[in-house]
């Protein structure tokens, strides 16, 4: 049934919510909004009796109450072809450059969830060539992991990094509520390194209506999705999902919801969750790796938005000072692949953050002024070295070579007995000095 | 005749719908969209009007589609074909879904399609029925009238699936005629039954339950006073859990409440095992599915899935389905104590539980109690974990519904509501702890501020003694952290050492290593003297160094014995050596 009624009087306004009365309206379906405010694409988000309220994307400012209303009789789509890569969009799918609309195969947003019936174990290495990630906490196939960071620390240059790196087919990029020279940057990096012909990006600046962060997600997805199913790898990159989370608390604010925890909404876990379970490793068909970065506000992991996240996630990658920490880091399907790799792998990985882990117990000594035995020494030596050759971002080996960098840190600062890895391993790495 | 509605509002996934004639609290209805039908359950009534929650996305629905109500309150389905399978919170078998799905397209199979519901037991299969009742047996709800062999319960080894009376039986029927020994679907009548006053009913394998409402077809409930051997040293010997007790495991994330569950699944002493894979990741629950099929069960010698059923609505599946899914476990569960069996209801996680009632709460727009949480949150959570217990059956056997639920607090502070909630309720808490986990301490269950009321497999006053080691080897810890080493006396030191090795050889427990991740309490017995000795000796060593080479070394070869296979030759000669370390470094006493 295609309702071609046009609707002439809105009732009431409230932040990007409108109220009218309306007949034959289906929930979730799309409306525009024509007003002196211009054009917009509009969702139903309530009926009640004759009373339908509309989230409109570009939000209600200038829409008048004699705005022209009409309901289009489907949901929420995006367009998907090959013709998307290489460009940007606005959340609502708009072209963000400058670029002809792409209006083939439109497919709905927020498709139901995969049958967990129908998911394979994740089993395939994503290298990324940064040792603190290959090495010691690889990233894995169909794996969805945040990068946690206050605000300030450089997770959109981490972020550009992988995806320049990471072998995918494709990559898409969501930007929530980022700074319109952030999205420059990283567009211009992607352009650089010649990635932007495998990218389409759906991006949100701090700028943009509030509602059309929240449509970020859900439509870098459901092309991620698209793409999957005919084959492809797609990495998919999130930031900043915090902006997300936000956005999500100020429409429930609107709507009047009861907030739970710190203003969020009740149902912030299922929203986060639902958008992250889309990681998936589809039987026969491509894959879908999620990224994520979420800031931290206050540097402080117990706030709502990544402390639901961690439950959600499948660990987490803290960056701090500009540098993956070792401790608070997991990727928990790391176990999964770290096996096939070099048979050294997973013992250098334990060793190197055993001593690592020493070696910031010595610091804490030595800043309270105790005297400094010879391992002591030692393990100062081996710190420096670990920070300066495993941990500084601008590293970038691959995986192999990180091992051996491993051995040979190792056996600079440290004799072969002392490091706690079986004979028969160091027998056959341990170099020559 | 049935009862019709016109949706009147939609809220998300709450629709309000105008009705004629009469309907029930939690009754089942279906709104219809198209050729579509979405599941759906009334929560409130007012006038002429109520509020379901759809089980479904509500996109496309629209004020005025109708909605057809079933008379029915949600119910599961209950009758053989439910071991190994692998169901959603409606008890939908997924694996089933994706095929059905696959009919419709090549992608779609991948996807959970709106409004596709399908019977939770195989309506093709057919069972051997053997009668056990003959005609004129007197019969009330629950009495068994026959087996079928499913899986292990084969009446050899283990008991035959018992099937029973209908538990909605009222007062004593007479079973007028039964079919003689052969296959039959559960859908096929397999005897009559007359009641007092001459009304006959026809019986078949399979019943159907309403879920929120608990199977009370027993005598009376027993004491829970055996303890349930989970093979974990730290639950079972510390902070035990009962058969037919309830427990739970509140921890951050990361800690490690997913493996430990999983290792109770896996090492329980159980007879059967259901797991509600409860707004967890989708991905944990694919670990499981691949992994259980090939663990062969040391009881049955089959593999471990025989005896396990999952109930997964993992979070990206609808919230109110989520709410369903622990009743439907906890049905599942009591079905099969009904059969004198031994039943572990393992929920994860039961925040995402609550989070599904707030979530619903908001919308009906209730007011509101902590955190948001609706105020019936305490009683909802108390009667869920009632339905655990251990009970006398009619014909003097017993069985039990054991309850383990993690919670998982937000910012992993055990003060907010679920925590406290349950708390209340339950006879076993096991704490996890970050500062455990960080230091790859696991299973992460904190061995100061846990507890439990259940017996354990150790005496309780050499557990008291163990426990105020533990305890004081944390003060002297947090002591030392001020005072260093230097200004620590040797004796001390040498109880704090003792703490930490009874930590490091008896509470970790390495789930990843074949022989010790599961520790039977015979061999719980053997370590813990071993352990108990070291506790209790008198070493006087000369300086402190000498004291932690001791320690570090006796640690070392008892994780070594800890590896062994129980009463291996390696097993004993290791033991005989700790023995002698002991003996040695006590010597002259």
């Amino acid at each position: 049934m295609f309702n071609n009624k046009v609707y002439h009087k809105i009732d009431a306004l409230s932040g990007s919510v409108a109220t009218l009365r309306a007949e034959g309206v289906k929930y979730n379906e799309i409306a525009v909004v024509e007003s002196r405010a211009g054009t917009s694409l509009a969702q139903v988000i309530k009926l009640d009796g004759p009373n339908v309220t509309l989230q409109i994307f570009a939000g209600a400012r200038g829409v008048d109450t004699a705005a022209k209303v009409r309901f289009l009789g489907e949901t929420m789509k995006v367009s998907f072809s090959d013709a998307l890569l290489g460009r940007a969009f606005t959340g609502s799918g708009e072209p963000r450059d400058g670029g002809p609309e792409i209006e083939e195969n439109p497919s709905p947003i927020g498709q139901p969830s995969v049958n967990p019936a129908k998911r394979i174990m994740p089993h395939q290495m994503v290298r990324t060539n940064i040792p603190m990630i290959d090495l010691f906490n690889s990233l894995v196939k169909s794996q969805k992991l945040p990068i946690f960071a206050k605000a300030g620390e450089p997770y959109n240059e981490l972020l550009a990094r992988i995806a320049l790196q990471a072998d995918s087919d494709v990559i898409v990029i969501g930007g929530m509520g980022l700074k319109y020279d952030e999205y420059l940057k990283l567009r211009n990096t992607l352009d650089k390194s010649g990635a932007l012909s495998k990218t389409v990006m759906y991006v949100h600046t701090a700028a943009d209506p509030t509602v059309e962060c929240v449509l970020v997600p859900d439509v870098s997805l459901a092309v991620a999705e698209k793409f999957a199913l005919s084959g492809k790898d797609v990495l998919v990159l999130l930031t900043n999902m915090t902006s997300f989370a936000d956005a999500l608390k100020e429409i429930a604010i609107t709507m009047e919801q009861i907030p739970s925890n710190r203003g969020y909404p009740g149902d912030l876990y299922s929203q986060l969750a639902s958008r992250y379970e889309k990681a998936v490793d589809f039987d026969g068909a491509g894959s879908i790796t999620i990224l994520a970065v979420t800031t931290m506000p206050g540097d402080d992991v117990t706030h709502p938005v990544p402390d639901n996240t961690g439950y959600i996630t499948e660990g987490q990658f803290y960056l701090r000072n500009g540098r993956i920490e070792p401790f608070g880091s997991l990727s928990r399907l790391k176990q999964q692949v770290n096996k096939a790799t070099r048979e050294d792998h997973r013992t250098v990985m334990d060793a190197m953050i055993k001593l690592y882990a020493q070696y910031k117990e010595t610091v804490e000594k030595q800043s309270m002024g105790f005297r400094m035995s010879a391992w002591d020494q030692k393990l100062l030596k081996y710190g420096e070295a670990f920070e300066k050759g495993m941990m500084d971002l601008s590293v970038n080996i691959p995986l192999e070579q990180a091992l051996d960098l491993g051995w040979k840190i190792l056996a600079q600062c440290f004799d072969k007995g002392e490091v706690g890895i079986p004979t028969k391993l160091s027998d056959k790495f341990w170099p020559a000095v | 005749m049935t009862t019709t509605g016109k949706i009147s509002a939609v809220n998300g996934n709450m629709i309000t719908v105008a009705f004629d004639g009469a309907v029930a609290q939690n009754e089942v209805g279906y709104a219809i969209l198209g050729d579509k039908r979405l599941m759906a359950e009334i929560v409130r009534v007012r006038g002429d009007r109520c509020d379901m929650q759809v089980f479904d996305s509500t996109t496309g629905l629209s004020i005025g589609d109708t909605v057809e109500f079933t008379g029915e309150l949600l119910a599961a389905e209950l009758g053989p074909g439910m071991l190994a399978q692998v169901y959603d919170g409606l008890q939908n078998p997924l694996a089933d879904l994706a095929k059905e799905a696959s009919k419709i397209s090549k992608d779609a199979e991948y996807f959970l399609q709106r409004g596709m519901y399908l019977p939770g037991l195989p309506r093709d299969r057919k069972w051997d029925f053997h009668p056990t009742a003959a005609p004129g047996a007197r019969i009330s709800a629950g009495d068994p009238i026959g087996w079928v062999t499913e899986g292990i319960f084969d009446n050899k080894t283990m008991p035959g699936h018992k099937i029973m009376a209908p538990f909605s039986l009222k007062g004593v029927w007479t079973l007028k005629d039964i079919v003689a020994e052969g296959d039959y679907t559960v859908t096929d009548d397999i005897a009559t039954l007359v009641s007092q006053d001459g009304g006959e009913l026809k019986v078949k394998m399979m019943q159907r339950w309403p879920v929120k409402v608990p199977i009370k077809c027993f005598t009376e409930r027993l004491e829970p006073t055996e303890t349930l051997e989970t093979t974990v040293r730290t639950i079972d010997t510390f902070f035990p859990v009962a058969v037919g007790g309830t427990y739970c495991i509140p921890g951050p994330f990361g800690a490690g409440k997913t493996v430990l569950q999983q290792t109770t699944a896996r090492y329980a002493k159980v007879d059967v095992v259901i797991s509600a894979a409860c707004g967890e990741r989708a991905g944990e629950v694919v670990e499981t599915l691949k992994e259980f099929p090939e663990i062969v069960d040391p009881k049955t010698g089959q593999s471990l899935m025989k005896r396990t059923i999952i109930i997964c609505n993992t979070s990206s599946m609808p919230v109110a389905s989520r709410e369903a899914s622990v009743y439907t476990a906890v049905t599942l569960a009591e079905y099969f104590r009904q059969m004198g069996l031994n039943v572990l209801v393992l929920a994860d996680s039961t925040s995402r539980w609550a989070q599904a009632m707030r979530e619903l709460s908001g919308r009906l727009e209730e007011i509101p109690g902590e955190e948001a949480f609706p105020a019936y949150l305490e009683s909802r959570i108390a009667a869920f974990y009632e339905r655990a217990g251990r009970v006398k059956l009619r014909d003097g056997s017993t069985g039990s519904v054991t309850i383990g639920g993690t919670v998982s607090p937000a910012g992993g502070n055990f003060d907010e509501p679920v925590t406290q909630a349950t708390l209340k309720v339950v006879g076993g808490f096991h704490g996890l702890s970050r500062a455990r986990s960080d230091a790859r301490r696991y299973p992460a269950i904190d061995p100061l501020d846990s507890w439990s009321h259940y017996n354990s497999v150790i005496e309780q006053e050499r557990v008291e003694k163990a426990r105020a080691i533990l305890r004081r080897g944390n003060e002297i810890g947090q002591m030392m952290k001020v005072v260093g080493e230097e200004g620590t006396s040797l004796e001390d030191f040498t109880t704090y050492l003792k703490a930490e090795f009874l930590d490091a050889v008896y509470l970790q427990q390495n789930a990843f290593s074949e022989s010790d991740a599961t520790t039977p309490v015979a061999r719980q017995r053997v370590m813990f003297d071993m352990v108990e000795k070291t506790l209790a000796a008198d070493f006087e060593f000369p300086e402190k160094d000498a004291t932690r080479k001791f320690f570090l070394d006796l640690q070392q070869t008892f994780i070594d014995w800890n590896d062994k296979p129980f009463e291996s030759e390696d097993f004993k000669s290791l033991k005989s050596g700790l023995e002698k370390k002991i003996a040695e470094a006590t010597d002259g006493k």
